[in-house]
């Protein structure tokens, strides 16, 4: 369980990204994060592993303190954290296995990594994760060689490599085109459930956020605005998160598909296929 | 201002016309400064010697052909010394340069306060002297030879390289930095995954480029006795030998050509 309170984060040009955000994310819970550009979404989950340093506040993850570890203990408190980015973040020239490997880390010493000797266990483990997500035989490719929707794949073997009980998921699809990010998504959201693995994902479409996200909390200038189930996401709530405009096109209707609680079931999913499609 | 109303329409010029002004003035002294130049160059030469320097290099031609061929067989050795020169030059500058540049680069150095000035100011000062000019010095501190030129050479390509390394350093994509400190990575791991990839095919490129320079640069180093070639053309010429002399020019031109052919060619192979 991760536990936020207070968190504030000011830069030093001034801007404040982070004013006092209070949030707890339970065991195995994907939760969206949306929210407007610039209103403190990648500085919240970049806090929250400390690659951005935060002002002010506490963050705990399982009952261990993340704020206010030393490096080595912040080192060690990373590898329970998983994260994914929008360019995907891997190391271009280094093939598949490499960048999957590239979990481990935190796990293994600087010399058996510089020389590629990992365990065999999480040698076993890399090609079992590759092969869930869908890129067996890839192993040897390099990362520069792969189609965008293949390279978040690394990406999420990567992350989910570390053994972490939480992902922090930077606009996943924002990159992507719209069939890749809803497979991307509907992956994570899979893994997720397999694994009990809570998640925050930040992500601009609304719709997406709806169809996979358990619970959506709103953004806005750094401070939450909305917190809650994503069926009850009305245009109200939207102009409260963005500001003014005709929402009436962007969210999913909770009425229409009639069973919002399984989005992988055929009849709901074809439908709000076809839904999403034309946002 | 470059946006004006004239008679109603917006019209949109490049300059406005102040700043129009001061760039026709800045044509203008640049032009003055040319002719004034040329004033004073053509005062202080002697221009019969120019007159007949056609004459002069027809001449100086003239006593270069044919060249003596069979002065080859004491070209081996200092042929041989150069490449040494040149290549062990570059090495050792390689082994001080990277770490050099892992100082100097603001993403890896381990201060940005004291460190980096420091390994930056070793940088400039090795660039700052031509290996020529490290030759002269080296050999009246440690008397001339192969050795001088090595050093020479090192002294002023570890500056190339930590500079070269250090830029390409600092250009790297940073989101795979991050994506690897979030793993829990340490910190000789996180250059080891995220940057030693990313700098890898410029590193190479650099290494091949300064040994390619530095064949050239080993070809004179021998003028101030620093070892190589350049003493037999120091010789050659200074007995108005000038058919050993052409034979001199011809080797170092092949040698050059060769050493840029096969940087190229690795170059291409890595990149």
């Amino acid at each position: 369980m991760l536990v936020i309170e207070g968190l504030a984060k000011q830069y030093p040009t001034g801007d404040r990204a982070l004013k006092g955000v209070s949030l707890t994310v339970p065991k195995g819970q994907i939760m969206a994060l949306i929210g407007p550009s610039g209103a403190g979404k990648s500085t919240l989950i970049r806090c929250v592993n400390r690659l951005v340093e935060p002002t002010a506040g506490r963050v705990t993850l399982d009952g261990q303190p993340i704020t206010g570890l030393s490096r080595r203990g912040l080192r060690q408190a990373r590898r329970k954290m998983g994260m994914i980015f929008q360019e995907f973040a891997l190391v271009e020239r280094l093939t598949v296995m490499e960048n999957v490997l590239s979990g481990r880390l935190g796990y293994v010493g600087f010399w058996r990594s510089w020389f590629r000797r990992f365990p065999e266990a999480d040698v076993a483990a890399a090609f079992a994760l590759l092969d869930r997500v869908g890129l067996a035989g890839f192993e040897d490719k390099r990362a520069d060689a792969l189609s965008g929707g293949q390279r978040q794949r690394v990406g999420i073997a990567r992350a989910l490599l570390q053994h972490p009980s939480l992902l922090l998921v930077d606009e996943p699809t924002a990159s992507l085109d719209p069939k890749t990010s809803r497979q991307i998504m509907r992956l994570l959201q899979e893994l997720c459930r397999e694994r009990g693995l809570a998640a925050i994902i930040n992500i601009h479409d609304v719709a997406l956020a709806q169809m996979f996200a358990e619970r959506i909390v709103g953004l806005r200038s750094g401070e939450i605005v909305y917190d809650g189930p994503p069926d009850d996401v009305s245009a109200d709530i939207l102009t409260r998160i963005y500001g003014e405009e005709d929402w009436s096109q962007t969210i999913r209707l909770p009425d229409e598909d009639g069973e919002p609680e399984m989005p992988h079931a055929d009849a709901g999913a074809v439908n709000r296929e076809r839904l999403a499609g034309l946002t | 201002m470059p946006v004006s109303v004239r008679s109603g329409t917006k019209v949109w010029q490049r300059r406005d016309r102040n700043t129009q002004l001061a760039v026709w003035f800045g044509w203008l002294v640049a032009t003055a400064l040319v002719v004034l130049s040329w004033e004073v160059i053509s005062e202080r030469t002697m221009w019969m010697f120019v007159e007949d320097a056609h004459i002069q290099a027809a001449d100086l031609l003239g006593r270069m052909v044919p060249p003596r061929w069979s002065y080859m067989d004491r070209l081996w050795q200092p042929l041989w010394d150069t490449l040494n020169i040149a290549t062990l030059g570059t090495l050792i500058a390689i082994v001080l340069g990277v770490p050099l540049a892992f100082l100097a680069a603001r993403n890896t150095t381990p201060s940005v306060l004291f460190v980096r000035p420091l390994a930056l100011l070793v940088i400039v000062a090795s660039r700052s002297i031509n290996s020529l000019i490290w030759a002269l010095l080296l050999v009246s501190i440690i008397g001339p030879g192969v050795l001088a030129g090595v050093i020479a050479i090192a002294l002023r390509s570890v500056g190339f390289i930590g500079k070269l390394l250090y830029e390409a350093l600092e250009e790297i994509d940073e989101g795979a930095v991050e994506a690897i400190e979030s793993t829990g990575a340490s910190r000789p791991q996180v250059i080891g995954y995220a940057m030693v990839p990313q700098v890898a095919p410029a590193f190479a490129g650099i290494s091949v480029f300064r040994w390619d320079i530095n064949i050239r640069e080993s070809t004179v180093l021998g003028l101030v006795g620093a070892g190589g070639i350049g003493l037999q053309l120091e010789a050659s010429i200074s007995q108005l030998a000038w058919r050993e002399a052409s034979v001199i020019f011809l080797v170092i031109l092949v040698t050059v050509l060769a050493s840029e052919w096969l940087s190229a060619r690795i170059r291409h192979a890595i990149i």
